[in-house]
């Protein structure tokens, strides 16, 4: 608490020796702000320095260098609040963050009115908008999480859009009503001067939101609605602002069904030119990075130009600035990740956080500090009271009711607890005190009432709100983030549900979301990537690749730092031997069961020492119960990164892993292969054991296994070994090897199915019959890449072989494909006849 | 096919199936049990599982009408994709054979086996080691927190 005081004390010093010299210049300026610079004292005091008499060895050049030294002194400052209360941190788990800077700003107001008798300074909306406002929209659409933010899109742009005009007109309409009818007094103020109110208190502030919603954790798809509802709202709110600026200029005589017709126009106009406009700029700059490999020191700078560029651009059109600005955050981060540097990423990630941290500091501390200023105060207790609670009330039925719409139409439908949250996380900030200060004082007589009012209504929501949020998060049991990594049972879970969706999508041809994503992301892959991406990028690409490296990566770094805590890396050298301990809190308990666990790490499947590193950094419990835990941990995320590196993708992700490397061409055809073999094994298991009736699935598959680890060119040989009935089907897997067209696999399905099925003669008569079917699959073999002399055997087979649909029903249907399928990789010189000659290698 | 019905092997025929890893599976689902045809009727009562959730409907089961129940039913048909003998339990062998079309080659059956292990560790709540279809749901729900359609 001492070095609190302290702290205090010196910001206190400090802002007591700004105020002096600043009123000493009063008298040259008439409000010294930072944005303003005034030299009209310069001339004084040049003027009085050519009476000098002597050389001054020091001279005070106060007025020179007065605008730069404030601004930094000020930034200094704002940042210095910040570490004032982080002295105290029980404070700041009660209060957000926000709400403390105001606090200090109130401080830091008083004392300058105190010793000034006017505030000298103020949150000018200029520097708000063009210097505090576009760095934090900038940070908040390049760390915005893609994936989440475009599922909910729809979501997102309903609360927005629709969320946002209801709440400006039914405050506009409550607050006319309430005037009307008496409740707020005699004011000056008219219909659509209300409704301007209405539109600028209305908006959600993104400010607000990350300042707050950062510290609860929320689950992410709240926080994504909240946010990305506060991002994109903007385009709204820039709308209703000029539009009913403009009324209010025009009078309301002249408001006709063209006027606002115009008005709808401009919404669209304004919101989608905002986002083109950011994603020009988001072009440009994965463009520029692309080319930027020789100066990388710089490269991270033009991230900044370009994203502020894209802010002015927009404002300069009179679009919607935040849009653009977070449109080009948002589609930029993809691509100017992948092209730079891995240094100049986190020098980009980290600086962007810091001007945004930075500049909400700022925006919070002179918000407070703006207060402080009886001349802008007109308190109308009536006004206040029914804006918040309009404010409040209309939230909530607005988010209850769009939301019942949109549970219509959502896979996951939003909970009556999320909303809630919904509702009461609807923040105001500064946006919209930027805003108010804006007005037209000829305009609106009722400026500074309105001024009051916004001041209040931020200070509430943002105080009251942020302070509550917190307990009521936890009270009303909202789910949290997900801290803990996906479980096995997910991950296998969300795979399956790929294919079963991909399938079902293929199955019924119909254009669902992942068929839209699946198009999203050829295009991209097939366009984008190659404009956008350097070469050496697009190779990374690969999720696998990816996850692998890292996973080395992490081994060396814990690696090095074990050996760094015994003193050498000798031990390195003994794997299997390990008696590493990397769970430093355990290392009696553990140090017993950790060669064991690295030991089966350490086996030939890269599963790497990491997982283990991570048990490390969790609970502290000392209990023995817990070891098992541990272990079973580390065994999980083996099995995840297992997984992860295994586990078929979906056909979607086949083909936006294409790349130009033939590594990666060959990977994805293998795995296409493995299924592929897979199925038509399994086809044909049940084809056979469908006829024969006895034998039982069981014994095929263990066969299966067994005969998994030998690929297909050995088939040949055990073949031999082991046919003794099998007659034509060994013939044709024979030659079905030497001419297969899917790569020799499938000669070598049905050897091994009927290695473990022990068929007996009669069956092969039955098996003729299928055969006719063979020619519907053709067609299809010939999209697979099976060549030409699989064309010629199905007309020979349509030929000699009756075709009774009677047959078809009796057998089990997998295997008729699979079969017809050998058929068609024999050659053409077999013989037409129906019982084949007996096995030939 | 012939006489309006549909047979397995006009589901084969779709190429994208045959490199589906669940492509047998998923066509199986589509047959009831133990015939080899289906109608028009019961093609589009299998492909009405995936249709968006809509209040009013009934889906495919006549429960009441909460607005759970299109999202069980999904989630009922990727369990009986699993649950081969319709015991409502995924037991361990089945989670294998699953697994096992999933994945490939590389990995071995041990691993494979310590892989399934963890899973029914994960998901089984009350201790039989298999997957029932309570259990199943709390997995299944997390994977829709993603979507939305």
């Amino acid at each position: 608490m001492a070095a609190l005081w302290h702290s205090t004390f010196f910001l206190v010093m400090v802002l007591l020796a700004i105020s002096r010299p600043s009123l000493a210049s009063q008298a040259g300026n008439d409000d010294l702000q930072m944005g303003t610079e005034h030299r009209t004292n310069k001339g004084t005091v040049n003027g009085t320095e050519n009476l000098i008499t002597t050389l001054p060895i020091v001279t005070w050049n106060w007025q020179e260098i007065k605008f730069p030294y404030l601004v930094a002194l000020w930034i200094l400052v704002s940042w210095l609040c910040k570490l004032v209360f982080q002295l105290n941190p029980s404070l700041t788990s009660v209060i957000p963050e926000s709400g403390l800077l105001i606090c200090i700003g109130w401080v830091l107001g008083g004392i300058i009115y105190w010793a000034d008798k006017v505030q000298t300074f103020k949150l000018q909306p200029f520097i708000f908008f063009f210097y505090l406002l576009p760095q934090i929209v900038l940070d908040a659409g390049y760390s915005m999480p893609n994936k989440l933010f475009f599922s909910n899109f729809g979501s997102i742009l309903v609360y927005a859009v629709i969320g946002t005009c209801w709440n400006a007109a039914t405050l506009g309409l409550a607050l006319w009503g309430c005037c009307l009818g008496g409740a707020i007094g005699d004011i000056d103020i008219g219909l659509l001067q209300l409704l301007l109110f209405g539109s600028l208190i209305a908006a959600v502030d993104p400010v607000a939101v990350i300042a707050v919603f950062e510290e609860v954790h929320v689950n992410e798809v709240l926080y994504i609605l909240v946010f990305g509802e506060s991002l994109l709202n903007d385009g709204v709110t820039v709308v209703l602002f000029n539009v009913f600026n403009a009324f209010v200029s025009l009078g309301g005589a002249q408001i006709n069904a063209v006027e606002i017709i115009k008005g709808i126009i401009s919404f669209f106009v304004v919101a989608l030119g905002g986002s083109l406009v950011g994603v020009i700029f988001a072009l440009l700059i994965s463009l520029l990075t692309r080319c930027t490999k020789n100066i990388q020191i710089i490269e991270p700078g033009f991230i900044f130009i370009l994203g502020y560029l894209s802010y002015l651009t927009a404002e300069m059109l009179s679009l919607s600035a935040i849009l653009s600005c977070t449109f080009c955050g948002v589609c930029c981060q993809k691509y100017i990740n992948a092209n730079m540097d891995k240094r100049s990423v986190s020098t980009l990630r980290y600086v962007m956080k810091v001007f945004a941290n930075g500049s909400e500091t700022i925006i919070f501390v002179f918000l407070g500090i703006t207060a402080i200023d009886p001349s802008i105060w007109v308190w109308n207790t009536a006004f206040i009271l029914l804006t918040l609670l309009f404010i409040f009330v209309f939230r909530f039925i607005g988010v209850f009711f769009l939301t019942w719409i949109l549970n219509q139409y959502r896979l996951v439908p939003l909970e009556f607890i999320d909303q809630l949250m919904m509702g009461y996380g609807g923040l105001r900030g500064a946006v919209a005190y930027g805003l108010v200060v804006l007005l037209d004082e000829n305009k609106y007589k009722e400026k500074n009432l309105m001024i009051s009012t916004t001041l209040l209504v931020v200070y509430f929501t943002v105080m009251l709100q942020g302070i509550t949020m917190k307990p009521l998060v936890t009270w009303l049991k909202v789910k949290r983030a997900a801290v803990t990594e996906r479980t096995l049972a997910e991950i296998i879970q969300n795979r399956t549900f790929d294919h079963i969706l991909v399938a079902i999508e293929d199955i019924s041809g119909q254009i669902g979301h992942n068929y839209m994503r699946d198009k999203w992301n050829n295009f991209e892959e097939r366009w984008l990537y190659w404009l956008l991406m350097t070469p050496s990028a697009r190779k990374s690409c690969d999720h696998i690749f990816n996850i692998f490296h890292k996973l080395n990566l992490k081994d060396a770094m814990s690696y090095v730092k074990e050996g760094e805590r015994r003193g050498s890396l000798a031990f390195v050298r003994n794997e299997t031997k390990a008696d590493v301990d990397f769970n430093k809190k355990f290392s009696g308990n553990f140090s017993a069961m950790m060669p064991y666990i690295m030991a089966e790490n350490m086996g030939s499947d890269h599963v790497p020492v990491s997982s283990i590193l991570w048990d490390s950094v969790h609970s502290v419990c000392l209990d023995m119960h817990e070891k098992d835990l541990k272990m079973r941990e580390s065994e999980d995320f083996n099995a995840h990164h297992l997984l992860e590196q295994h586990l078929y993708r979906g056909k979607k992700q086949h083909r936006h892993r294409y790349s130009r490397e033939y590594l990666e061409v060959n990977k994805d055809k293998n795995e296409v292969q493995e299924i592929f073999q897979r199925t038509m094994r399994s086809r044909l298991e049940s084809f056979k054991s469908a006829k024969m009736g006895v034998n039982p699935p069981k014994k095929i598959s263990y066969h299966l296994k067994k005969d998994q680890p030998q690929k297909m060119p050995n088939g040949k040989s055990t073949d031999n070994r082991k046919s003794h009935a099998y007659g034509k089907e060994d013939l044709e897997f024979s030659e079905g090897d030497s001419a297969s067209g899917c790569e020799a696999a499938g000669g070598s399905f049905p050897m091994r199915a009927h290695r473990g099925a022990g068929i007996v003669n009669p069956a092969f008569n039955a098996e003729m019959d299928p055969m006719p079917a063979m020619q519907q699959i053709l067609p299809w073999l010939a999209e697979a890449e099976v060549d030409s002399s699989a064309v010629v055997p199905s007309q020979r087979a349509q030929l000699t072989l009756p075709c009774t649909p009677s047959n078809l029903h009796r057998l089990a249907p997998l295997h008729l494909t699979t079969h017809s399928f050998l058929l068609a990789d024999s050659p053409a010189t077999q013989d037409t006849s129906e019982p084949p000659p007996p096995p030939v290698v | 096919g012939e006489n309006g019905t549909l047979s397995r092997e006009d589901f084969q025929r779709i190429p994208e199936l045959a490199i589906n890893p669940l492509g047998d599976r998923i066509i199986n689902a589509f047959f009831p049990e133990g015939e080899d045809q289906v109608n028009f009727r019961g093609f589009m009562r299998t492909l009405a599982h995936f249709r968006p959730i809509e209040d009013n409907e009934k889906n495919k089961d006549p429960t009441a009408s909460e607005p759970l129940n299109s999202r069980s039913n999904k989630l009922l048909f990727a369990f009986k994709l699993y649950d081969l003998d319709r015991d409502n339990k995924i037991s361990r062998d089945e989670l294998l054979q699953v697994l096992r079309m999933m994945v490939g080659v590389n990995i071995s059956d041990e691993q494979l086996g310590s892989i399934a292990d963890r899973t029914i560790q994960e998901a089984d709540q009350n201790g039989d080691n298999s997957i029932s279809f309570n259990e199943f749901i709390k997995v299944g729900n997390l994977y829709f927190v993603y979507l939305e359609t």
